[in-house]
């Protein structure tokens, strides 16, 4: 049967701002049916987002939402989760928004392993802005701001966030629509920051620039990087270059939640009298 | 048993050409017609509902029993 989608859509927003093929439409619909899943109450979740193509999401889903500036969705989001903690708190936007003018809000909230899911679909590109590069567009790859190449080595993001002390992290594509609704629902009931990447096609300012023909050159291309991690783990170093891991990278359980350690501060606080 | 045939609903106000659910239908069900995609060939559907998965804009329902 068909899945309902309406059910989570604000009444008449539809169609959406995104561009024919482009893969934000494909990560809101995993979204979607990971909300649903869960069984999520609307009342009891928080979308949140900064600026930018993907950050556009929260218009148009229909739960408590919070579109803010830009960067700055990891900042606004934990003021949501420490002020109501029991909130299913889940961030979304785009590489540029989370990595390079978000990114050290996006470290801190690793670091501190609060309770909430951040969502970034990875499109290599600003394309919001005008496709300039961003701190994922691949080395010699071209944006309207280096079109004679990009000089810079890319961010990993999944390492970036495993570093910096998210609990969860997994990587999934806009081509294995099927995979993404799993790997966001296990992000929202894991206990700590979870960062799921979802990597995107921009065929507006990405592609074109970069001799993709079409759309599905593009997809073709994600379906092509990636490799599952259960099936690298038979691959040689030399048959996983180029390569990108998808699947769950990396899963901790045992470090303390941020929401949870602050309340024994309360509770601490309020024995010291 | 008869095979049933699903129904697939195209919104063609949400549907802005972008070839993903032609391009990536297994069966070659579905086709361009003008700006739009369409149904082509409705008897060879298998209902892996990859079109409706794959859409990035809301614009298919596969509608089965």
């Amino acid at each position: 049967m068909a899945f309902d989608y309406d059910k989570w859509i604000r009444p008449g927003k539809l169609p959406h701002i995104w561009c024919p093929g482009c893969g934000h439409g494909i990560v809101m619909k995993g979204l979607i049916r990971a909300m649903d899943s869960l069984n999520l109450k609307k009342e009891e979740t928080a979308v949140v987002s900064g600026i930018g193509c993907a950050s556009r999401l929260p218009g148009y889903i229909d739960c408590c939402t919070l579109h803010t500036a830009h960067g700055r969705a990891a900042a606004f989001a934990t003021g949501v989760k420490m002020a109501k903690p029991e909130m299913n708190v889940i961030l979304v936007g785009g590489d540029g928004d989370g990595t390079a003018i978000g990114g050290n809000h996006f470290i801190h909230a690793c670091r501190r392993n609060i309770n909430m899911t951040y969502i970034i679909m990875n499109n290599y590109i600003y394309g919001m802005t005008g496709g300039q590069f961003s701190p994922c567009t691949p080395t010699g790859h071209k944006a309207s701001t280096t079109p004679y190449g990009n000089p810079d080595p890319g961010f990993d993001i999944a390492k970036l966030a495993i570093g910096a002390g998210a609990t969860f992290v997994a990587r999934g594509t806009a081509f294995h629509a099927n995979q993404i609704d799993k790997l966001i629902a296990e992000a929202i009931q894991h206990k700590g920051f979870s960062v799921v990447e979802i990597l995107d096609d921009c065929p507006t300012t990405y592609g074109r620039r970069n001799k993709f023909k079409s759309v599905i050159e593009m997809m073709n291309r994600l379906k092509e990087v990636a490799v599952p991690v259960k099936a690298a783990e038979k691959m040689t170093a030399e048959q996983l270059q180029g390569k990108v891991l998808t699947g769950v990278l990396y899963k901790d359980d045992t470090k303390p939640e941020y929401t949870a350690e602050y309340a024994k501060v309360i509770e601490r606080a309020k024995a010291a009298k | 048993m008869e095979k049933t045939l699903p129904k697939i609903e195209i919104i063609e106000k949400y549907c802005k050409g972008c070839h993903i659910c032609v391009e990536f239908c297994p069966k070659d069900v579905l086709e361009m017609k003008g700006f739009y995609a369409s149904v082509k060939n409705l008897e060879a559907c298998i209902k892996c509902m990859q079109c409706e998965l794959r859409c990035p804009d809301f614009a298919i329902k596969v509608i089965t029993e």
